[in-house]
């Protein structure tokens, strides 16, 4: 189950924990991985310990022009046609709305959500085409349970939902699913960041016990991406130790 | 029968699974062979490819039937 040979895949945000997780999930149940990240040497170093079937294309995801053009520069780099994108890529410029600067919002929205939609968008034509496709947003918990601190963050995921809901209703009858995966506290840079006391109150609030990892955010992407998983679709998959039940 | 008329009813014919005999110069894709409106965007996209030409979306918004579309088309490539 689960096998995802020759199927070509395009992993946003590779540089980062969760989304070098994904990026190594995909390429170990088969597929060509196109790794996408704004660090080129990090990306490189990826692609060559994945070794075959593994690509780097950078991309600047605040740049309208470089996102519109990376489905196409991916596809070129992998030489066959995107059967499977994962929009991990994602920022926080974390801070109370009251003194929220608008470049904290604009930001927030155009690499974690306005990409989103692009990418989408440009992977589309390919897709429709072929009459299959998966796209996978990689969302957050707090796209749904809210969080204080990050008003621009979680609009941007619960967005990100919102999108693709209605992407899943407009392509459903030309095999192509849309989903969503939402990681609750994963250990990544992102976490290690908080302090112990920080760490602890989350922890307190975790029925299992400890911040998630990539690899568990990664099974959720290779479960989605299979043809196994083509009867699901506008759906949002938490993954999050039970902090939040939706 | 002009050779575009011709392709285009083969492109139709094909994406719709439509009744030759229903794919007329008068027929609407929506009303008369049953298309969606998604049907409509993938069969710009079809004419697109094989005339090698670009429909924007204002001039694809009017192309409802299929003598729409060869007219579009012969326009355009009469150029």
């Amino acid at each position: 189950m689960f096998d995802l040979s020759g199927k070509t895949a395009l992993v946003t945000g590779a540089t980062g924990g969760i989304g070098g997780a994904v990026a190594r999930a995909l390429h170990a149940q088969g597929a060509n991985v196109v790794l996408s990240g704004t660090r080129e040497a990090v990306l490189a170093d990826l692609a060559g310990e994945l070794g075959e079937r593994a690509f780097a294309a950078a991309a600047n995801l605040s740049d309208a022009e470089s996102v519109d053009g990376l489905v196409g520069r991916a596809e070129e780099a992998a030489g066959a046609p995107l059967d499977i994108l994962v929009a991990n890529a994602g920022i926080t410029k974390d801070g109370l709305l009251m003194r929220m600067k608008d470049e904290d919002w604009e930001q927030v929205i155009r690499i974690n959500l306005e990409s989103y939609f692009r990418l989408s968008r440009s992977a589309m034509k390919g897709m429709m085409k072929r009459r299959s496709g998966r796209i996978i947003g990689v969302t957050s918990v707090v796209g749904v349970t809210g969080n204080p601190g990050q008003t621009n963050y979680s609009a941007s995921k619960a967005g990100m939902i919102g999108f693709s809901k209605s992407l899943a209703q407009e392509v459903g009858s030309r095999g192509i699913t849309v989903n969503c995966i939402a990681p609750g506290f994963i250990a990544s840079p992102m976490t290690d960041a908080l302090n112990e006391a920080q760490k602890d109150a989350i922890l307190s609030k975790i029925p299992s016990g400890r911040l998630g990892t990539g690899d568990e955010i990664a099974a959720a992407a290779v479960y989605l991406s299979s043809d196994e998983a083509a009867y699901v679709t506008g759906q949002t998959l938490h993954v999050n130790g039970g902090m939040a039940m939706i | 029968m002009s050779d575009t008329l011709e392709r285009v009813r083969k492109i139709v014919i094909d994406h719709l699974d439509a009744d030759p005999d229903k794919v007329t110069e008068k027929a609407s894709f929506i009303d008369d062979l049953g298309a969606d409106s998604l049907d409509n965007v993938e069969l710009v996209m079809a004419f697109e490819e094989e005339f090698d030409i670009e429909i924007p979306d204002d001039a694809a918004e009017h192309i409802q039937t299929v003598g729409d579309a060869v007219k579009f088309i012969d326009e355009k490539t009469a150029g």
